[in-house]
């Protein structure tokens, strides 16, 4: 049990009487790079708004490392070690970069709601949050409002928001989404290092993407999990090729 | 000014703190002037003659001292937290009636505090006031914190005439400042010593606000404001943010409430009233909401039209009306953010250029206003004045209201000063657009 | 049981006010967001547009154009001003209409003085139309009860009937909808900004000569209009209709009914002593407090449910 990162156990979510996850049940190990995928309004983000806590369950249980959390709030399943980005970029646009990644780095620290220690004399927080900067390659724009930055950019800075406080645990909601090319290459790499040794839940729609990160895929369609496989095992599953991939790969 | 420049999102105070180190005096040298010029003006206004400084202007830089506080402790909601309040009020005003009986006590013999330190006492009343509302208010934000804190505010306005105990009733809680009982052996009993007692307790507030910005919670405030949703998934609960933000900012207002207690020996029910929260809005937002520099100028602005114009004009309410509407048409930034709208032309260094366009711009504007007070003045006149028995009198000549030339002559000036401004505006826009887009080829707009 | 039913009346002729003048506020707030500080403002200048009408060609006509004139200056307002403020924030907005607020109540003090002016009931509705137990009940509150109904069914048929009462409806709850479906949503701004002003003026024509005509009145009336909008909740009509009858019969039966807390606890079997801790507290009577009563509601109701009564979404 321990082993496991996340557990579902038959989680449903119901938006009045629409039911968009219909009894979802998922176990990630620890360390595991895990990938959903599915088609559109299959219900993907709505599986992560479910586990970070921003939409509370219709029914069943979610729990991270072995401990229940559905009922908690975004910011208690935070503390306990699950940290996530949006799929719409979610920055703090008229705070520096720099102050964007101290800012995520602040409760994971000891800082809580300290009105008494000045920032700029918190010496290892800031160097910490500069090594945090030039890993992701955004050093040179450390002073910028982080609503200037580019988009990619943004999308760098918001992984970099994301796993500044440490989480074991880190949900990516379709972190290369708009990217060209070489910026998704960069942001696989950048994904792969920052993640080292952490448990990584992502939901994606580039195939090339999963199949580069993923060590085992989730296959959702209409609020159900149709496959959960080794990515090899997915190409070749029929049931996916023709609920999702029939379409995609045609 | 170009739409530009107002949509780009505005870096927040307190970048000081990751730049280099620089010289004590290089930095701060802006805040140390102000407080150089706070030291000596009231000689400007000293009359050499009978040896006597001016009343009227101390206690005008007095109150402008502790609403400087009051906005700067509003602007910890509005600008740095993103809580728009309407009730700010009552925590300036419980504070004050705090310090107005914690005199009365020291007078007595009850409590032993010297006068130096009486505005701890609103602080602590503030505080104490600002945990208390802020526990409920801050369960909400946006509109329906507004709301409440409106509900708030009108609930202690109306408790503060009913209840004759802790308010006094209409007439307030009287007090002495003169208590004998003071550190440096001052007695409080001329208007100047309370000036500089104010001039102190200002400087020690504005350095402990502006150095709560520069902290977790002053930051994770400023996330809040921008994002709540980011700021609980890095591990923030807003509202708790909230909450202490609101308690902070309780404790400061409840210091210029103490301070004003002391400067006017006497606080009514006017002092936690919507007017009051309401000064406090007009003098964060004309200023500038966000730093520290846009509601201390703000408050000079209000507090000058406040005392000044009040005097002066019976429809001074209606300037503010219609300066406030300016302002939130044209400059949404405030004072501060018009000048920094200048920036990137100042930095490829063509600021000069601008000179002819704004004093071109000036005349007509000037015309203008000339027309719109004119105006206005003769209908006050008309009505309010002469069923106050007043005359309107421009330069010692009378002048009579009922006739139709002063009418004539002002809506003239108001007419053609329109149009002849319509014209210089735009050509103004032309060369400031043409300017900032310059300003952006070079780079220098960010 | 005559002082229930006589309260009852009044209570209801005083909702029924506050509807006129807080449904146009909950189309505005809904659809545009702008919690409009100016909306009392509307309701004083169509007391006054209707007095200063009412000297030169009688109050019918006033009544009728007296409303006119609020709309076209709303419309003016959300043209030429709220429109440009728009684009720099609902905070933005809102302190907009306050300057405005502040300038109107300052040009009526310029225009009508500082001191009330005899806005008067007409003559022909002066008279008492039947009396309950002995109170009369008068004949120019059974018109504004009227008045208030006629415009409450109209409203109800003018946005369920009408292709821009449907739009309205529409953009009530999802404002942001209605522009992509390819509707002109400015000019519907400008038609309810507009409509929402004249139906203040309306009730200021009719609140006018029943309360007092005087340049304090928009800013004693616009917070209890607020609490009125924001208790029914944003979006809900119904729900601004239910809040406003409930402040109107809180209101008058808090004067009527001359009980304070040290009464209840008296029944109980604790007497009040000025010794006793919150006596001042305790024993302060209800109608002193009448008038905050909506406050204490309006805190409650945000604290327990910040969408309001009957609210569809958040602001």
């Amino acid at each position: 049990m321990s082993d496991v990162a996340i557990s579902l156990k038959s989680v449903r979510k119901s938006f009045g009487a629409t039911e968009i996850i219909r009894g979802v049940d998922l176990d990630i190990p620890k360390g595991q790079r895990h990938a959903i995928i599915g088609p559109n309004g299959a219900g993907k983000t709505t599986l992560f708004n479910l586990i970070s806590g921003r939409f509370p369950v219709t029914s069943g249980t979610i729990a991270l490392n072995g401990t229940p959390i559905s009922g908690l709030a975004p910011h208690e399943i935070n503390r306990r070690g699950l940290s996530r980005s949006f799929q719409i970029t979610s920055i703090f646009p008229r705070m520096t970069v720099f102050e964007n990644i101290r800012c995520g780095l602040l409760w994971a620290r000891g800082y809580r709601y300290s009105f008494w220690h000045l920032l700029g004399r918190q010496k290892s927080l800031n160097e910490q949050s500069e090594r945090l900067l030039e890993r992701l390659n955004l050093g040179a724009r450390r002073n910028l409002p982080a609503g200037l930055l580019s988009y990619a950019e943004q999308r760098a800075l918001e992984v970099g928001i994301t796993i500044a406080g440490g989480a074991d645990v880190v949900l990516l909601d379709e972190p290369t989404a708009g990217m060209s090319h070489s910026e998704t290459d960069y942001a696989v790499s950048l994904i792969r290092s920052v993640t080292e040794g952490k448990t990584l839940l992502m939901v994606e729609h580039d195939m090339s993407v999963i199949f580069g990160l993923a060590d085992v895929i989730t296959v959702l369609v209409y609020g159900e999990v149709i496959a959960s496989d080794v990515p090899s095992r997915i190409r070749a599953n029929k049931a996916v090729q023709e609920a999702y991939l029939g379409t995609e790969a045609a | 000014m170009s739409a530009d420049a107002d949509t780009l999102p505005r870096v927040t105070a307190a970048t000081a703190d990751v730049t280099p180190p620089r010289p004590f005096l290089r930095e701060h040298w802006p805040w140390l002037a102000a407080i150089l010029i706070a030291v000596v003006m009231p000689w400007f206004f000293f009359n050499w003659s009978t040896g006597r400084h001016s009343g009227f202007v101390l206690t005008m830089l007095s109150e402008i001292g502790l609403m400087t506080i009051f906005a700067l402790s509003f602007n910890m909601q509005m600008g740095h937290t993103g809580l728009l309040s309407f009730g700010h009020a009552i925590l300036f005003g419980l504070g004050g009636y705090c310090t107005a009986h914690a005199l009365n006590a020291i007078k007595d013999g009850g409590l032993w505090l010297p006068t130096e330190l009486v505005p701890l006492v609103g602080g602590v009343g503030g505080l104490f006031f600002g945990i208390l509302f802020g526990y409920l208010a801050t369960k909400q934000r946006a509109t329906a914190f507004a709301m409440i804190t409106m509900g708030m505010g009108e609930l202690v306005a109306a408790a503060a005439l009913m209840f004759m105990g802790f308010f006094g009733g209409e007439g307030g809680v009287s007090t002495n400042r003169v208590t004998g009982v003071s550190l440096l052996g001052a007695s409080y009993s001329s208007s100047w010593q309370v000036y500089y007692l104010i001039v102190v307790w200002v400087v020690i507030c504005v350095v402990l606000m502006r150095l709560q910005t520069m902290t977790p919670l002053g930051r994770m405030a400023n996330a809040c404001r921008d994002n709540f949703e980011r700021a609980q998934f890095v591990g923030y609960d807003p509202r708790m943010v909230r909450f202490y933000q609101f308690m902070l900012s309780g404790f400061f207002a409840g210091i210029a409430g103490g301070l004003y207690a002391i400067l006017y020996e006497i606080v009514t029910f006017d002092t936690v009233a919507a007017p009051k929260s309401a000064t406090a809005l007009l003098a964060t937002y004309i200023g500038g909401a966000g730093g520290f520099f846009g509601p201390i100028l703000g408050t000079i602005l209000v507090v000058l039209l406040q005392s000044g114009v009040s005097l002066l004009s019976n429809a001074w309410l209606l300037y503010v009306g219609v300066l406030f509407i300016i302002m939130v048409m044209f400059a949404p930034g405030g004072i501060v953010g018009l000048i920094g709208a200048h920036a990137p032309i100042a930095r490829i260094g063509r600021l000069r250029e601008l000179a002819v366009p704004y004093i071109r711009v000036l005349i007509p504007g000037l015309f203008t206003m000339l027309g719109v007070v004119a105006l206005v003045e003769l209908a006050s006149f008309t009505t309010i004045g002469a069923s106050q028995g007043k005359k309107l009198a421009v330069g010692g000549l009378a002048v009579d209201t009922a006739t139709a030339l002063p009418w004539i002559v002002a809506a003239a000036a108001l007419l053609l000063g329109g149009f002849w401004l319509r014209r210089e505006a735009a050509a103004f826009r032309r060369r400031w657009d043409a300017l900032m887009d310059e300003a952006k080829a070079q780079g220098a707009a960010v | 049981m005559e002082v229930f039913l006589v309260s009852l009346l009044n209570g209801l002729v005083y909702g029924m006010l506050l509807f006129m003048l807080s449904s146009g506020l909950t189309l505005i707030f809904s659809m545009m967001g702008v919690l409009n500080f100016a909306h009392a403002s509307a309701y004083m200048l169509g007391a006054y547009f209707a007095f200063t009408i009412s000297l030169y060609v009688g109050f019918w006509p006033a009544l009728i154009l007296a409303p006119l004139l609020c709309g076209l200056i709303g419309a003016a307002i959300e043209m030429y001003g709220l429109r440009r403020v728009h684009k720099n924030g609902h905070i933005a907005e809102l302190l907009f209409t306050f300057g405005l607020a502040l300038i109107i109540e300052k040009c009526v003090q310029m225009t009508w003085g500082l001191v009330a002016v005899p806005y008067r009931v007409p003559a022909g509705l002066d008279f008492p139309l039947f009396s309950v137990y002995g109170t009369n009940f008068h004949a120019y509150r059974a018109f504004m009860l009227l008045i208030s109904a006629l415009m409450f069914v109209s409203i109800w048929l003018a946005l369920t009937r009408t292709r821009v009462g449907l739009i309205i409806q529409a953009s009530l709850t999802h404002p942001e909808m209605v522009g992509a479906l390819g509707h002109n949503v400015p000019r519907v701004f400008t038609l309810v900004f507009a409509g929402g002003t004249a139906l203040a003026g309306l009730a200021g024509v009719i609140g006018g000569n029943y309360q007092v005509t005087e340049p304090s009145m928009a800013f004693a009336m616009g917070p209890i209009v607020f609490v009125v909008v924001v208790f029914g909740g944003l979006g809900s009509l119904t729900g601004c209709f239910i809040a406003s009858l409930l402040m109107g019969l809180i209101q008058t039966f808090a004067i009527v009914l001359d009980y304070s807390l040290a009464d209840l606890l008296k029944q109980l079997g604790i007497t009040i002593t000025s010794s006793t801790p919150f006596a001042e507290v305790l024993s302060v009577p209800l109608p002193r407090i009448g008038a905050l009563l909506p406050y204490i509601l309006l805190v409650l109701i945000l604290l327990v449910k910040p969408r309001g009564l009957m609210g569809t979404r958040d602001t």
